[in-house]
């Protein structure tokens, strides 16, 4: 059994040496492959040198686990995301649908910025935002909190009718489900400040994304209470030395 | 060709330094040790401050060999740090601009750090690690801020390990952070310990609790040794600090990593971060413990940027806060 799985595993890595690697993103290779004739891509989680074996194991299982998990979670509720062709839990490889003709939201930002005065290509970008926010909420509302929100982890289809934002999200690893208002404020803490950071000067555009996702959401007050006071917290922290 | 002279003492280390022109011409630096087991307490530390301050300025110019007319900018550290120290040395430094008559500069201690970095290392634009007693944050520059990508949710990973090291009662001399750094390479046993990235940022408190917790009744038992705990607490928060920068660096595309701050002298963190580089083509840069570690020259430095490009405090605003963020200041000198 043991041997059998190795044997596979190493059938999916010699298998991932012959195809084009798409990007590097932040814990993961991203190849571009096709799976029983359908366009996809595979990510894999490859074994980091720098930390404990132990450790490397541990989290590369866990968050495989979870983001084929919280993938399918949200798949079933109706929230865009990938579709999941294939799992290797030993070499820790999904096969996952290829967003053909997409964009991440952060480089769809900073074309619209470059594109265009800054007061327009805010106006621009509103109902972006907007959406952002609303498919949050539906997120949240089946209890996934994402754990790794930035604008680098949405996907825009380009080949759209523009008003029909095609809001695609991925990178699903540091997922959790959590019915807590506190991890829901956390995980808006945490894409409000890779938001912010990335894009400079869009505090309205961030605004735009929270009155939309309290619009969207019949459970958003707890969770906005928890982001105002994880804020705070951020404000206070001693910073001694 | 500008000298500059610059006053840090926002934590228990206290340093002035001299600066010409990137040419570190005097730095020398004190620091408060607290017997094993205690932390330093901001009146104790304000005490040691002062009453070590005037010799360390007697010192920094003997070895510059120049006198008060040779400078011609003062800048001290204005923040953040602890309250009673930042004022004793804020105190001196306001003294002496007025008796030579120069202008004053009031620094921000994150962005001594960073500048010192930049110029020591010769990095051009990289992402940036700050980790020290009271900080830790992943800094990338755009648009005339440093802007914070990711950081601590609670507290800083220098504190996480100088609190471990009370509950051991590891030594402070020279610092917790060494002592527990030269355990850690005698430790061969990996204890698993809580792991918490979200995001960009990190989070030390659940790491500390588990440990503080757990650490007596294991050697009690003989289930592992003090240098096992070393050695599994640093390989677990370095792992996370490694792992944010590296998704800071994925996000905003950059290929090299500037370690600065207390902790960035360690070298199992560099070589953590050097293995990381290899695997994704970056280069990593950091100094050693005289540049890294809290010092003079790094609030000089900072200053002498900050004063090239015309920015200088007035009396009245030369004042110190005990919070002040990276992103808070405008930074004027870079394009
Ligand atoms: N299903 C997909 N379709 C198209 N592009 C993708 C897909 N999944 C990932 N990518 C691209 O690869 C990058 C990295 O993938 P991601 O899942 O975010 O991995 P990581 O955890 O390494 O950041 C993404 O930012 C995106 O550009
Ligand atoms: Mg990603």
């Amino acid at each position: 059994m043991e041997v059998n799985k190795k044997e596979e595993s190493m059938a999916v890595s010699g298998f991932l040496l012959k195809e084009r690697v798409l990007r590097q993103g932040a814990e993961a290779r991203v190849y571009r492959a096709s799976f029983l004739g359908r366009s996809s891509v595979v990510k894999e989680r490859f074994s980091k040198k720098y930390r404990h074996p132990v450790l490397d194991r541990r989290l590369s299982d866990r968050r495989t686990l979870q983001e084929v998990r919280c993938i399918l979670r949200c798949r079933r509720a109706g929230i865009p995301t990938p579709a999941v062709y294939f799992v290797d839990y030993t070499s820790h490889c999904i096969f996952m649908e290829d967003i053909v003709d997409s964009v991440t939201v952060r480089d769809h930002i900073a074309s619209t910025q470059r594109r265009s005065d800054p007061s327009s290509a805010l106006e621009q970008l509103v109902p972006l935002a907007a959406k952002v926010g609303r498919v949050l909420a539906q997120m949240h509302q089946e209890d996934v909190v994402h754990g790794d929100l930035t604008t680098s982890n949405m996907l825009l289809r380009k080949s759209q009718d523009p008003a029909e934002l095609g809001l695609v999200l991925i990178d699903f690893g540091l997922s959790s489900v959590s019915a807590l208002p506190e991890d829901k404020g956390v995980d808006l803490y945490v894409l409000e400040k890779a938001f912010l950071s990335t894009h400079p000067n869009t505090e309205r555009l961030f605004q735009e994304l929270l009155n939309s996702y309290v619009a969207s959401s019949k459970k958003s007050s707890p969770v906005i209470k928890k982001l105002d006071e994880v804020r705070l917290r951020g404000r206070k922290r001693s910073m001694v030395g | 060709m500008p000298v500059v002279i610059g006053f840090e003492g926002s934590a228990n280390k206290i340093g002035i330094g001299i600066l010409r022109d990137g040419e570190v011409l005097s730095n020398p630096r004190r620091t408060y040790i607290t017997p094993p087991g205690q932390g330093f307490l901001p009146s104790e530390t304000a005490r040691h401050h002062r009453s070590v301050i005037l010799c360390l300025l007697q010192e920094a110019l003997d070895q510059a060999a120049l006198g008060p007319a040779d400078i011609d900018c003062v800048a001290y550290t204005k923040g953040p740090g602890m309250g009673a120290p930042l004022v004793t040395v804020a105190l001196v430094a306001r003294t002496v601009a007025q008796l030579w008559g120069v202008p004053l500069v009031g620094v921000n201690h994150c962005i001594g750090h960073i500048e010192m970095g930049r110029l020591i290392t010769r990095a051009h634009n990289p992402t940036l690690l700050y980790v020290s007693g009271g900080n830790t944050q992943v800094i990338s520059y755009s648009e005339r801020r440093y802007r914070i990508f990711g950081e601590t949710i609670d507290i800083a990973v220098g504190n996480c390990l100088d609190r471990f090291a009370r509950v051991l009662k590891i030594s402070n001399d020279p610092s917790p952070g060494y002592n527990i750094e030269l355990m850690a390479r005698r430790g061969t046993q990996y204890v698993e310990l809580p792991y918490t990235v979200k995001g960009m940022d990190v989070s030390f408190s659940g790491i500390l609790s588990f440990i503080e917790e757990a650490a007596n009744k294991m050697l009690a038992s003989s289930q592992c040794t003090a240098e096992d705990l070393c050695f599994s607490l640093q390989e677990t928060l370095f792992s996370m600090l490694v792992e944010i920068t590296e998704r800071a660096m994925a996000h905003c595309g950059s290929k090299e990593v500037l370690i600065v701050g207390g902790v960035g002298c360690n070298l199992r963190l560099q070589e953590m971060m050097g293995v990381m580089c290899e695997e994704r083509g970056a280069k990593l840069f950091a100094t050693d413990e005289r540049f890294c570690i809290d010092n003079g020259a790094m609030i000089a430095q900072a200053g002498w940027e900050m004063f090239r490009s015309g920015q200088v405090t007035k009396l009245k605003d030369s004042w110190i806060t005990q919070r002040y963020r990276t992103d808070e200041v405008e930074v004027t000198w870079r394009d």
